[in-house]
């Protein structure tokens, strides 16, 4: 694309905001501040990254640029420009600039921003005609070359192609296409890679980077992910309850963070190049938690030298009863033949990419789905024919996401109660009620908190009561399914040191699952990656980290985004907090 | 898409079995059929000879085999009321009823999906806010109250149209039609209305959802993000989605048109095949009530089928499986 | 957790705000309480027993309301045919349709929610079955499967038209349709609540199946179920009245208001209009106020709401 401005272009900022404000005006009169004190500068071919934690503001910053403010949000004071042109703001919206023309949009799940109805021609070239005044084949023709250029095969067949027909990956190539198919000035990019695997991920940071280097255009990039950040931005800006707390070049702000928020949030992300015996993060323990935990102490130990788990040749196949007699059978296999012990007293780690059968080797141990063949054995016995009998409370697990995880009807103590009575481990539900009141101080909760119910607790918070409903019983052996994904970092810091110190505490097993290599390179002892349903490579934590044997290990390696690029500020020593 | 036809299909079959069964059920136990075929002083063994030459003694399967066989060669029986076959007695009723329903669901449709997008895109409106009351109005009122309030103002005090009967009909082809006669027309517009009614406020209310939800989609938010006319944005794009579930509920809707016929029909003395079934169930004539059933199981599988071809027209994810 | 880090700003507007009742929804539910009551305590607010033959004469017959000319202030909104007080037999009336409907409602929600956890839960042969069923039913419209149904039963069973029999066919008949309804919304509920950890959670810690349904699942798929069961009393009622207005619902010895409006029907061209109009405008009201309360209870569990 021929830029005739180029020479102007490269010195009025794609993007300059002064002491932009948003607030939100509710019915009954009260103002809320979402962001407030904002300046911003980006100049062309920059990527500006803005992160910080859920709810501290930085997609407002998006959407108010891109004229998608939600009522009653509205723009209170600040000055805008982009490209140079001034923003209308007065009132209360973005005005006087044209979005996707003068600002490209980028969202974050690209199996929802296209439109299922209508073809990825009509798409662009809609845009195209509309903005640029394009000729049906002009549009086409640009359409096109677009494709080309965010790397999109077989672009003549892909124009007719509908979304669906599209990888996630694709998608999200098409979406940015349809962003820069105008030449606008900036990109506001709303995490554009939180919904794709590591794999892609890094091929679409790769493509925006790209483009701001050839293009010239200005990138705001939304995300809560450190490694994306060190991965492609250059300038960063972390943000604190609606305020930008520190700004400036990323080498700079990673490596050495002044503002005390960004250096508790920097230092909670966890390390994929060393291995720490604990995360940074803010201590926030009440001091009859190590006394509590100790309580907790369980029925783990008393097993012989043997393994804790073994699992052996499970396979697990989805679907595959045809609906009518003769139909064809199409059975999805899931988990196709794998195998490990985990050892007492280990944490063992499984990892690999979403659709890799990771998680329903979870569930196959922990009961949920019935494995097609292959057996699970606890401490030697089978956990099959245990089922039935009161022992399956040797094996309990923790889920994903802490906001389905408790039942919203259920009193904290109720829930926490159950298990224990029906397990007869208390006699009375006085006594149980107890049980569920030291079990909340040893995940570091208030005793009172066995009175509430699930939506006075934050995401943290109501992890650590799912992780307490675990502990419950006393098992010798926990199941974690990416216990911490859906939690902000520095959370996820907090509940990792508590998922090591339980297991210190109690002597009993993991199994810890997730997509995050960083992640279980803190937690595991082994770990096991895991692609197509199968283990491809299983190793200690070190070992699999220092020298990687199989070639799809490199390459997730390779792909994981990462601090390390940044010097950052040596190791500190170990089991420190704020 | 094979699997999908397929389970269609076999849908389609288990409500023509379910149905069938029903109307054998019916046919076979309903009203004892030899009381009701034999005379007064008949003997016992005359009524067990009856009994066997209509096939009664054989296990019941063979009889319900024997009967879909029977259905499938149009063979629906004699009427007990007036003595005449069902399906010549239907078939006299089919057109107007079918043109009723017609003339319901294209008003309903003409009507309700405009209304509805306009409350979608100004829910504020004082206009929209007396749209969306009227339709609650409009969702209780029974088909029967509408069809006496529109016969009191219209036809007893206004005197402007008739208030029964299809006025005067041309036949072309054994098939009776209203509407080429002035007297036809106007005798349609009450029935016509108080049919769609009811169906109108369901439509208007459906597509006023549909489009809510698909204005707040991230394709949408995306689209406003490109800076595409407000325009284009609401009747190229955002209606096209909203109307997909509309084209189901739509082909369900004929089904209740239908039955709700029965309704207007009787209000408005139309002579079609609703007031035909109504008077069959209050003299228990049983072969007219089967034959309509089936009649209706039978239509409401050829309408799904013709709304699972219409949705493979129109949406791509059906059309084109493989990339 | 009282630390700087872990306290973000809590986005705007998360909570759900209390519930600020609109005026037309308090008209609403004003409307179906005061008919509701009017209607329970027939028997002592009513000036006449519509249902004792003894006390009407025929020689009242077909009065106009008592603010019309001919009007007799015994007789408040006038008399039918045989003379009853109309305002007596509207009360009368409502009584039987609220009840009607009501108890179609409790038995097809019944069924439903059991239906729809069983099918939601286990999935599989038990979930394909009930579903099935519930095909071939909606396959059919409520009015012709409610018309069947009693058209059956008259035909089987003589009684089936009496003022004691009537009731219990009618709410047979209504709710064998119905159902379907519930067990869907429940259904669907149902397998997302399963989905979830908790549901999970208590799986593994290995409670019975009937537990989970009834102590974690049930309370969690209830609020759609209500906002169903509102919207589908006026259905019901207005399936009932449909169905007294086309002779096969209730005798006209113990009528329902569509009974009356059927009577009323055959008097509408002789001008003596107030017998159709009158139970007819209150059925209309009744409905009208429940419809309006479910709508808005529509609106107010709708999770896309509560998510702003």
């Amino acid at each position: 694309m021929a830029n005739t401005g180029k020479v102007t272009a490269m010195t009025v900022p794609s993007l300059d905001i002064r002491g932009l404000a948003v607030n939100y005006e509710l019915a009954d009169g009260t103002v809320s501040a979402a962001v407030s004190d904002i300046d911003l500068t980006i100049m062309p071919g920059q990527i500006h990254a803005l992160v910080g934690e859920s709810g501290a503001g930085k997609t407002t910053i998006g959407n108010a640029l891109m004229g998608l403010l939600q009522e009653p949000g509205r723009i209170a004071e600040g000055v805008i420009r982009i490209g140079g042109k001034p923003v209308d703001t007065r009132t209360g919206r973005a005005e006087g600039i044209v979005p996707g023309k003068d600002v490209g949009a980028i969202f974050q799940d690209p199996m929802t921003s296209l439109n299922p109805l209508f073809t990825v021609e009509s798409q662009l070239c809609e845009t195209m005609r509309f903005h640029l005044g394009l000729s049906k084949r002009q549009a086409r023709e640009r359409a096109l070359s677009l494709l080309n250029a965010v790397g999109i095969p077989e672009p003549e067949r892909r124009l007719k192609s509908y979304p669906h027909q599209l990888s996630g990956g694709q998608r999200q190539r098409v979406v940015i296409a349809a962003a820069l198919c105008c030449d606008p000035r900036l990109i506001v990019a709303d995490e554009p890679t939180t919904a794709l695997d590591v794999s892609v991920q890094a091929q679409i940071l790769k493509l925006i980077r790209g483009l701001a280097d050839e293009r010239g255009v200005g990138v705001l990039l939304v995300t809560h992910n450190m490694g994306v950040v060190a991965e492609v931005a250059d300038h960063v800006s972390i943000m604190l309850k609606g305020r930008i707390v520190e700004s400036g070049p990323v080498d700079r702000v990673l490596g050495a963070p002044e503002h005390p928020y960004a250096r508790a949030l920097i230092g909670a992300v966890p390390r994929i190049d060393v291995k720490l015996d604990r995360l940074l993060a803010p201590s926030e323990e009440n001091p009859s938690a190590a006394a509590a935990r100790r309580k907790v102490r369980g029925a783990a130990g008393d097993e012989g030298g043997g393994a804790a788990l073994d699992v052996e040749d499970l396979r697990v196949e989805y679907g595959g009863v045809p609906f009518l007699p003769g139909g064809k059978s199409k059975a999805f296999r899931a988990v196709d033949g794998v195998s490990f012990s985990v050892k007492p007293g280990e944490i063992f780690g499984l990892v690999g990419e979403s659709g890799c059968g990771k998680t329903t080797v979870a569930n196959a141990i922990a009961g949920l789905v019935t494995p097609t063949s292959g057996g699970v054995r606890l401490s030697g016995e089978d956990l099959a024919s245990r089922r039935r009998s009161g022992a399956r409370k040797a094996l309990q697990m923790v889920f994903q996401d802490p906001y389905s995880a408790l039942n919203p009807r259920l009193r904290i103590r109720s829930a926490l109660a159950e298990p224990i009575l029906f397990y007869k481990l208390a006699a009375t539900s006085a006594e149980a009620a107890e049980d569920a009141a030291v079990l909340l101080e040893a995940v570091g909760l208030d005793r009172s908190a066995g009175d509430r119910y699930p939506h006075a607790f934050s995401g943290g918070q109501r992890q650590r009561i799912a992780i307490a409903r675990a502990l419950g019983p006393r098992p010798r052996f926990l199941v974690c399914d990416e216990p911490t994904s859906s939690l902000d970092v520095s959370v996820q810091a907090q509940i990792l040191n508590l998922l090591k110190d339980l297991r210190d505490v109690t002597g009993m097993s993991m199994l810890f699952i997730s997509h995050d290599l960083a992640v279980v390179r803190q937690m595991c002892d082994r770990i096991a990656v895991m692609k197509g349903g199968r283990i491809v490579e299983l190793a200690t934590s070190e070992g699999l980290f220092a020298d990687p044997q199989h070639p799809y290990t490199r390459e997730l390696l390779s792909f994981a985004p990462s601090l390390d690029k940044i010097a950052r500020p040596p190791a500190p020593a170990n089991g420190a907090s704020l | 898409m094979l699997s999908a036809i397929a389970s269609r299909l076999s849908q389609a079959l288990l409500v023509m079995l379910a149905v069938t069964a029903i109307a054998f059920v019916m046919f076979r136990y309903v009203g004892d059929p030899v009381a009701m075929m034999s005379r007064e002083d008949a003997t016992p063994a005359e009524k067990a000879e009856l009994r066997r030459s209509l096939g009664l003694d054989r296990p019941v399967l063979v009889q319900y085999g024997d009967f879909v066989g029977r259905v499938a060669r149009g063979q629906l029986g004699v009427s007990f009321r007036n003595q005449r076959p069902v399906v010549e007695l239907m078939a006299e009723r089919l057109p107007a009823t079918l043109e009723l329903v017609l003339v319901a669901t294209l008003l309903s449709l003409s009507v309700g999906v405009p209304l509805g997008v306009f409350c979608a895109l100004k829910p504020d409106s004082a206009a929209a806010r007396a749209i969306q009351t009227l339709s609650l109005v409009g969702i209780s009122m029974p088909t029967f109250v509408t069809g006496i309030g529109l016969i009191l103002l219209f036809a007893v005090v206004l005197r402007w149209l008739p208030s029964f009967g299809r006025g005067d009909v041309v036949s072309i082809g054994g098939w009776t039609t209203g509407f080429l006669s002035r007297s036809g027309w106007a005798s349609l517009i009450l029935p016509g209305v108080t049919l769609a009614l009811y169906q109108l406020t369901l439509i208007m209310r459906l597509v006023r959802a549909e489009m809510i939800d698909v204005m707040s989609s991230d394709y949408i938010r995306f689209a406003k993000a490109r800076g595409l006319p407000p325009r284009y944005i609401h009747f190229r794009l955002a209606l096209r989605n909203a109307l997909m579930p509309v084209i189901t509920v739509t082909g369900l809707q004929i089904g209740s048109l239908i039955a709700f016929a029965i309704v207007t029909e009787t209000v408005f003395q139309w002579p079609g095949m609703g007031l035909l079934f109504i008077q069959a169930v209050s003299f228990a004539d049983v072969p007219v009530m089967a034959a309509y059933l089936l009649f209706v199981g039978a239509l409401f599988v050829l309408i799904n089928m013709a709304v699972d071809v219409i949705y493979t027209v129109v949406d791509p994810r059906l059309r084109t499986r493989r990339a | 957790m009282s630390t700087p880090i872990s306290t973000a700003a809590p986005a705007p507007s998360r909570r759900k705000r209390g519930p600020r009742v609109p005026p037309s929804v308090l008209v609403g539910a004003a409307l179906v309480a005061v008919i509701g009551a009017a209607a329970a305590f027939a028997p002592f607010v009513a000036p006449t027993n519509p249902l004792d033959v003894g006390t009407f004469d025929l020689m009242n017959a077909e009065l106009p309301p008592a603010f019309m000319a001919e009007g007799d202030a015994h007789f408040l909104l006038g008399t039918d045919n045989q003379g009853r007080d109309l305002l007596s037999a509207m009360l009368y009336g409502a009584r039987v349709s609220i009840a009607i409907g009501g108890g179609a409602v409790l038995v097809a929600a019944s069924v439903g929610i059991v239906l729809g956890l069983l099918a939601g839960y286990f999935g599989g042969w038990v979930d394909a079955l009930i579903m099935r069923v519930g095909d071939v039913i909606l396959s059919l419209p409520t009015i012709l499967l409610a018309l069947l149904v009693s058209g059956v039963a008259r035909a089987v069973f003589p009684e089936a038209g009496t003022a004691q029999w009537a009731p219990v066919i009618l709410i047979g008949a209504i709710a064998i349709h119905e159902w379907v309804q519930y067990a869907r919304t429940v259904r669907a509920a149902t397998m997302v609540e399963t989905r979830k950890d908790y549901v999970r959670a208590a799986r593994v810690i290995g409670l019975p199946s009937a537990r989970i349904m009834a102590r974690h699942i049930l309370p969690n798929v209830l609020s759609p179920v209500i906002v169903i069961a509102t919207i589908n009393l006026a259905a019901a009622v207005l399936t009932e009245a449909t169905l007294s207005f086309l002779g096969v619902g209730m005798p006209p010895t113990y009528p329902s208001l569509g009974t009356l409006i059927r009577i009323g029907n055959e008097f509408v061209f002789s001008g003596i209009w107030w017998i159709a109009v009158f139970p007819a405008a209150l059925l209309v009201v009744l409905v009208l106020g429940v419809n309006i309360v479910g709508d808005w209870l529509r609106d107010w569990f709708n999770p896309r709401r509560q998510a702003r």
